[in-house]
Formats: structure tokens, C-alpha cells, sequence
């Protein structure tokens, strides 16, 4: 019973640190290129996030699956093929039924295959975890990511052109910062974020 | 060696599998991928020539040209797809011009990662409405103060580099279709 509720306590855990403690961005600061790349509104940091998730659950699944299996002198040469595969499936089928999003995303979908959270989760988790604790712990830091690129893609997006999701949010005489967009904008806002997080963590912990 | 032997066998049958997959996914979205790039020509298409009613595809060299005819069947034009260097990565442009080559009847940019706010800013129509009607012999010019001629546009405040490109692929792909439709 004892052992139970505590497997049940260390799943919730491996779940949560990526959403909050350990979150890829803001505290590992991982996959920066995507994260201050692709965010230039709110919906392009979503469809990045969804992305990340999918190739980071079914990359974690297999890589936990297939461990034992791996020969240790080439595991990353594997976990890479396996990463590969599937962003290319994830490009197929952005680029087969959303045309819009994949051009706005651009070289940077295909580019999840160098993304170091999912190389990161595979060779630091993956690979030594049950395939059930590997899930959530890739769960966890996808929706992690995702928000993250939700934050940075919605600030950024109301500072330069005004609007949230599309959705005009600023009065008309509102003067875009156009720097929001550009790249030092994406710079500016994540430390910032960080900054935030920072102090945050700090008070959590007096 | 047994060691070695263990490393090729597993490389190899992972590799094959995520090769016969993706091949498996590729296959079933390939049909969906070409209609989607037809649909958005055919879509920039009806925008930039209303009076075209049908479309005949014409291959030439390694690129197609959609020749149109209007309800009477007559030809009205070409549409063509061009592309080349921007400033910041590749611009495609759509554009339809009329049979005898000489005036545009407007462009459409399908494809660009210009700086948003300047370069960006040929997508908007203020932008692309100066090429409506425009007459494309000897060339298109760009000019940064007023339109003096027909065969004018007026550059991008900020953003000359874009201007410029996308003045130079469409004068070249012209250039390209008046020696290929002749021969």
C-alpha cells in the first residue's frame, strides 16, 4: 500500500517539475532557438508547443521501450533517427493540413530534431526510467515548453502588432513596437520572463 | 567483433523501420501536400485575373505556366510563379500578365521572411496594388520618390533591399517567359 501511494507521489512529481520547477525554458533554458524564433504571436508558439509534445511523448515512449535493447556506443545516433522520424511526420502532417502554419513556421519544424529538450528528456530520462514515468515526464515538460512559447508569443504579439490570437487588443492609436517582433524583442521579453521566474522561485522559497 | 556485429544489426533495423514508416506517412499525405499548393495557386489565380475561367497548365523547361482563357475562350494571359533572393531568405511571387507580355495584371506574394514592418510590408496591398496594370516594357523600374512613368513603382520606405528584390525576380522571370512562349 505505502508503496503505491508512493510511486503515485513520484509520478505526480515527474509530471509537475516540467510545468513549474524545471521548466525547459525558464529554468533549464533549453530549445532557445524555437522559443525566441517562431514567437512572434501567440499562435505560432502554440503550434511549435504541440509539436514539441507530440515528438517529445512518442520519442520518450520508444527510447524507453526500446532501452535495453540499445547498444550504449550509439544510443544517441539512435535516439536521433528516432527523433527524426517523427518530426518529419509531424511536417508531413502540419504541411498536408495546415498549409498557413507550416509556412509560418518554416525551417524551424523541421529543426525540433536539434531541439535539446527532446534529445535532453531522452538521454537524461528516457532512458533510464519505466516507459509509464518517461511519458509523464515528457508530458509534463512539453506542456512546459508549450506555455512558455504561449507567454512569450502573446506578450510579444500584443507589444508589436496589437492583437492577441489575432484578436485586436489595443485602442487604433496604439503604436506597435515593431522591436517586440524583430529578434531582439524575443531576447528582451524571455529575460524578462526569466527575470520574473527568478524572483518568483525566490519568494517561494522564503 | 560480436560487439560490433550487435551495433550494425540494431542501427540497421532501426533506421529500416523509421524509413519504411515515414515512407508509409509521406505516401498517404502526398495527395493532400500537391492539392493544397494547387489550391493556393488557383486561389491567387481567380484574385489577380477575376475574368479567367479556365486554366490551361503549359511546361516549360522545368516550370510550369498556367495560361488563361476568359468565357469566350479567348486567351487573357499567363500566370507564373517567381522567385529568388530576398533580404532575408527566399520571396515567391505570383503574377498574372497579359498574352502579349507587355502589362501585369498584378501580383500576389505567396512566400516571404522579410523584416515584418518594412520589408514584410510587400505583402500588404497598398504594396502590391502599384503592380496592377503595370506595364513591364522595357522593364519594371523602382523609384524612391515620385511614380513619373507607367512602368513605375515606388519602393518601400526602409526597406530598398525588398523592394529592389522583388522588382529583379519579376523582371527576370519576364524576361524568361518572352524567350521561352516564343520558341
Amino acid at each position: 500500500m505505502a508503496e503505491i501511494i508512493e510511486s503515485k507521489i513520484k509520478m505526480k512529481k515527474e509530471f509537475i517539475k516540467g510545468l513549474w520547477k524545471e521548466h525547459p525554458i525558464l529554468r533549464q533554458l533549453l530549445g532557445m532557438c524555437p522559443a525566441l524564433a517562431v514567437t512572434t504571436s501567440a499562435i505560432n508558439g502554440i503550434s511549435m508547443g504541440l509539436a514539441v509534445i507530440f515528438v517529445l511523448f512518442f520519442s520518450s515512449l520508444v527510447v524507453s521501450l526500446i532501452k535495453k535493447v540499445i547498444p550504449p556506443q550509439v544510443r544517441i545516433a539512435v535516439y536521433t533517427v528516432i527523433i527524426a522520424t517523427f518530426v518529419t511526420v509531424v511536417d508531413i502532417f502540419f504541411k498536408a493540413n495546415f498549409p498557413q502554419i507550416s509556412r509560418a513556421l518554416g525551417p524551424y519544424l523541421p529543426l525540433i530534431v536539434v531541439n535539446c529538450i527532446i534529445l535532453g528528456r531522452c538521454e537524461a530520462f528516457a532512458s533510464k526510467n519505466s516507459v509509464l514515468v518517461s511519458l509523464l515526464d515528457a508530458l509534463g515538460m512539453g506542456l512546459g515548453f508549450m506555455w512558455g512559447l504561449f507567454l512569450l508569443g502573446s506578450i510579444r504579439e500584443i507589444l508589436g502588432f496589437g492583437s492577441l490570437l489575432g484578436v485586436k487588443m489595443m485602442p487604433p492609436e496604439y503604436n506597435p513596437l515593431i522591436i517586440m517582433i524583430l529578434p531582439a524583442g524575443a531576447f528582451l521579453v524571455l529575460g524578462f520572463l526569466v527575470a520574473v521566474m527568478n524572483r518568483l522561485e525566490l519568494r517561494i522559497k522564503d | 567483433m560480436k560487439e560490433a556485429f550487435k551495433i550494425i544489426v540494431v542501427l540497421t533495423v532501426i533506421c529500416l523501420i523509421c524509413a519504411f514508416f515515414l515512407s508509409f506517412v509521406f505516401s498517404v499525405a502526398k495527395e493532400k501536400i500537391e492539392m493544397n499548393a494547387k489550391r493556393a495557386i488557383e486561389e491567387g489565380i481567380s484574385k489577380l485575373a477575376p475574368c479567367a475561367k479556365r486554366v490551361e497548365e503549359i511546361k516549360l523547361k522545368d516550370e510550369v505556366v498556367y495560361k488563361l482563357f476568359d468565357e469566350q475562350d479567348n486567351s487573357v494571359g499567363y500566370a507564373f510563379l517567381a522567385q529568388g533572393q530576398g533580404y532575408q531568405g527566399k520571396i515567391k511571387i505570383l503574377a498574372v500578365v497579359d498574352s502579349s507580355l507587355e502589362k501585369l495584371e498584378g501580383i500576389e506574394v505567396v512566400e516571404s521572411v522579410e523584416t515584418p514592418g518594412l520589408g514584410a510590408r510587400i505583402t500588404e496591398a497598398l504594396f502590391m496594388e502599384q503592380f496592377k496594370k503595370l506595364t513591364v516594357i522595357p522593364k519594371i523600374e523602382y523609384v524612391k520618390e515620385e511614380v513619373e512613368k507607367d512602368n513605375q513603382i515606388m519602393a518601400i520606405t526602409g526597406a530598398t533591399v525588398t523592394s529592389k528584390a522583388v522588382v529583379n525576380i519579376l523582371n527576370k522571370r519576364i524576361e524568361e517567359l518572352r524567350e521561352e512562349l516564343k520558341g
